[in-house]
């Protein structure tokens, strides 16, 4: 304001040219310098933003170097306090695919990651689908079973689930079988992201579809199905990544019947307390070894991951 | 306390408002549990109506039903047959003699047996094997079949009157049909329909009877075990077999003064779980949230590849990551081992195995793991928040925090809401976590006898885990199973009506 009143004030007065081109240096020095400021401020910030994210990464980070460091150790099977190993080599790996089972688990692993996929995308996408798009008695009863129903925690049916498949012989070594069959068969209840996703499409696409004379059918593989190419590659890969981890279900089922298990029951009973001495650096070695393919894969769909999370939060 | 008018509100102080505000929520409280009360109320009401409606209905129908239509009320489809609908009427007639074929040879001996959950345990008996006498167990009921199978039975029953109730109806349906003379559906219709009108019951089909065998009858089975002395000396077949005790086994769980030390185990970690999902659950949003918000900053680079690292903790299985987390940090593990050699310590800290450190732990490593969610999450919701409220907020004069805290926070505390509720839920069951780093431990010495040990990290879910495996109690589980889902159930509840944006499900088409 002040400033203002002053160069009104000066206006009044008659002002050389050379005055003018002076107050015009000082007043573009002013805005260059305030930009300076504001530059240098967001450089500060920014300095500490990398500085922060910096730090995050390393502690990210640290755990997976360190089981990849450690899977290279040849010196003692146990645990030890340092990191770096003595004598580097390949013996945990060769171990882990002569001596042990993890060839089979990972077979089966990857056996239960094809079929699941598969068949749970499609049980998940007609559930969403249906509860999406159609309309009919019933639905928001079941909508609201489904969820009471998953309210009840798990691992209570376990012991349940292992008796109906034992009843049909799907145990032990067979495990993975009766394992696929319960994942698949009770795929349908996470069907909310899915749903979420299928919400977004408008209905008018249906409507004039419906006019042109499409059945239900046609409109949910003609029209549909290929806008909802993310969400069916989000699927694919939740469930193609859940026999991987599963170490719960899997490893009760499989009654520790080395030849039914996945690599999670297998690789979990390793570092239990009788075992854990001697297969601790084969742990880090099979840790990476199933590490490496799902993470690949998974940072290669990342985008349509990012998707399915993103949307399945936004519509709760 | 009385309710004020909106002026007299208005004219409150700050602190008085949100004083105001406080007293009002919990004055609702009673309000709340009486209109849930009345809709409980009103609900069962209707169920009584619809119920009379039906024995009405299906009276009226056997009155002015032709005898095609009257005979259909012993002979499933008759009516659809006669009237030319064969396809139909033999799906009905076929679910029939399935349904009578399964109760002669099956149902009917399960269903029997309900009642007592068997009478006859094993026996030994002397069996001839080619001229020895050999020393057998001959097993004869086996409790937790015959209620598995008597719960399956009681399933194909409702689903046996179901199934005669549509099966009059279409009677009805059809005689009214005739009479106008129109004509009925064929057989090629019904096929159609199945792809275009009826289509939801096409896609419905599978997933739905995978749920019911999978899920729902061993949920049912779980809740009635709960009732029954299941457990280690009561096993259904090789010991005893297991009966019917009523609620028994939920007065433990009530019975303070009890010798089990039951509920104040239950107690304890009732109170942890709800400790652990609230941290949990906010540790990570907040967080994650100001993650997301470094990595979006205009003029920071390779958003990409801080984005890739943090989401390595989500790509690389749990029970790879956890476990080896929770192998770092033990006594002898290699946390210890360089800060010794730093110089930093002495003596190694022992994580694992103090109470309140290994909580701290827990919910420290619990960041590690779920930030990554909360960022990508978040990312994808700072990018709709519309740019021109910062513009608008910046030429105001409104600095970085100000921004947050007026427009970032509200915009995602109101879009991720539902968000919050479910991963709250989810943290109360959160079992990886706890399981694979500590497995429950460090050991309570006071917890329950009953219920297996307990320790301090201990969730109802991981406490539920170890007593089913471990300790083989099954009618325990059930019961805190049951438990879990009343807590979950009431946070939903109450968190669901208080929410202001309860979202009409097709906002967004």
């Amino acid at each position: 304001m002040n400033e203002l009143k002053n160069n009104d004030e000066f206006l009044n007065e008659e002002i050389t040219p050379e005055e003018e081109q002076a107050l015009k240096q000082l007043q573009e020095k002013r805005e260059e310098k305030r930009h300076m400021g504001l530059k240098a401020k967001s450089t500060i910030s920014n300095t500490i933003i990398y500085i922060i994210l910096g730090i995050i990464s390393v502690i990210w980070l640290i755990p997976f170097v360190f089981i990849v460091l450690q899977s290279f150790r040849v010196e003692n099977t146990w645990m030890v306090g340092y990191v770096l190993p003595k004598q580097w080599g390949f013996d945990n790996y060769i171990r882990l695919f002569k001596e042990t089972s993890f060839p089979r688990w990972f077979l089966n692993t990857f056996i239960m990651g094809l079929i699941v996929s598969v068949v749970q995308t499609v049980m998940v996408l007609s559930m969403s689908y249906t509860l999406s798009r159609l309309r009919f008695k019933g639905r928001k009863f079941l909508m609201n079973f489904m969820l009471v129903l998953g309210m009840f925690p798990g691992f209570l049916t376990m012991i349940v689930l292992y008796r109906i498949l034992s009843d049909m012989h799907l145990i032990g070594a067979n495990a993975i079988w009766g394992c696929i069959l319960v994942y698949v068969a009770s795929s349908g209840m996470g069907y909310y992201i899915s749903k979420g996703f299928f919400d977004t499409i408008p209905r008018s696409l249906d409507e004039a579809a419906r006019i042109d004379g499409a059945s239900r059918l046609q409109i949910f593989y003609k029209i549909i199905m290929p806008l909802a190419k993310p969400i069916v590659i989000y699927t694919i890969l939740t469930a193609f990544m859940a026999p991987w981890g599963d170490f719960v279900f899997a490893r009760y089922i499989s009654n520790f019947t080395s030849s039914g298990m996945n690599v999670a029951a297998g690789l979990y009973a390793w570092l239990e307390k009788d075992m854990i001495n001697q297969m601790y650096t084969t742990f880090c070695a099979g840790g990476v070894i199933v590490s490496i393919p799902i993470t690949i894969l998974f940072l290669c769909l990342q985008k349509y991951y990012v998707e399915g999370v993103t949307g399945g939060a936004v519509k709760g | 306390m009385e309710k004020l008018n909106d002026l007299q509100y208005l004219r409150l102080s700050k602190w008085k408002k949100f004083l105001y505000k406080l007293c009002m929520f919990f004055v609702g409280i009673p309000v709340f549990f009486k209109n849930i009360g009345i809709k409980i109320g009103r609900f069962f009401k209707n169920i009584v109506l619809r119920i009379k409606d039906l024995f009405v209905d299906l009276f009226l129908t056997f009155k002015n039903g032709d005898y095609k239509t009257r005979v259909s009320y012993l002979i499933f489809g008759f009516g659809n047959i006669t009237r030319g609908q064969v396809f139909r009427g033999l799906f009905f007639f076929l679910f029939e003699v399935l349904f009578i074929f399964y109760m002669i040879f099956w149902g009917g001996g399960w269903l029997s047996k309900l009642g007592t959950l068997g009478t006859q345990g094993p026996t030994t008996e002397w069996v001839d094997v080619g001229g020895i006498d050999v020393e057998k167990t001959v097993y004869h009921d086996d409790s937790f079949k015959i209620l598995l199978y008597g719960i399956l039975t009681i399933f194909f029953i409702i689903a046996f009157i179901y199934t005669w109730r549509i099966n009059i109806k279409q009677n009805k349906i059809a005689q009214e049909i005739l009479a106008t003379g129109k004509k009925l559906k064929s057989g090629k219709d019904d096929i159609h329909s199945l792809i275009d009108d009826q289509f939801h019951k096409t896609l419905l089909a599978l997933p739905i009877t995978g749920i019911i065998i999978f899920t729902v009858l061993p949920i049912f089975f779980m809740i009635i075990i709960a009732f029954t002395n299941y457990d280690k000396t009561h096993n259904g077949i090789s010991n005893n077999l297991f009966s019917w005790v009523g609620f028994e086994n939920f007065n433990q769980l009530v019975n303070v003064g009890s010798s089990s030390n039951f509920s104040a185990t239950f107690g304890e970690i009732l109170g942890w779980t709800l400790m652990w999902a609230f941290f949990a659950t906010f540790t990570n949003y907040f967080l994650g949230m100001l993650v997301a918000i470094m990595i979006n900053k205009k003029g920071i680079k390779m958003k990409k590849v801080w984005r890739t690292i943090l989401v390595l903790t989500i790509a690389i299985p749990q029970f790879v990551s956890l476990l080896y987390v929770s192998k770092l940090f033990a006594t002898d593990g290699i946390v210890n081992g360089i800060l010794i050699k730093l110089k930093w310590i002495e003596q190694p800290i022992r994580f694992w195995e103090d109470k309140w450190l290994a909580r701290l732990m827990v919910i420290l490593i619990n960041i590690w793991i779920g930030i990554p969610y909360l960022m990508l999450i978040a990312t994808g919701i700072l990018m709709n928040i519309p740019q021109d409220l910062y513009e608008s907020a910046r030429i105001d004069g409104a600095n970085a925090w100000q921004q947050y805290m007026k427009i970032t926070l509200p915009y995602m505390l109101f879009v991720t809401g539902p968000y919050l509720l479910t991963s709250f839920i989810g943290n109360i069951n959160n079992f990886n976590v706890i399981y694979l780093l500590t497995t429950g431990g460090p050991n309570n010495p006071n917890s329950s006898t009953a219920g297996g040990s307990a320790g301090y990290t201990d969730l109802l879910i991981t406490w539920l885990f170890k007593i089913t495996t471990n300790d083989s109690n099954y009618k325990i589980a059930a019961v805190i199973g049951i438990m879990v889902f009343v807590v979950v159930a009431v946070i939903s509840l109450i968190v669901y009506n208080i929410m202001p944006s309860t979202k009409n499900e097709e906002d967004f088409s």
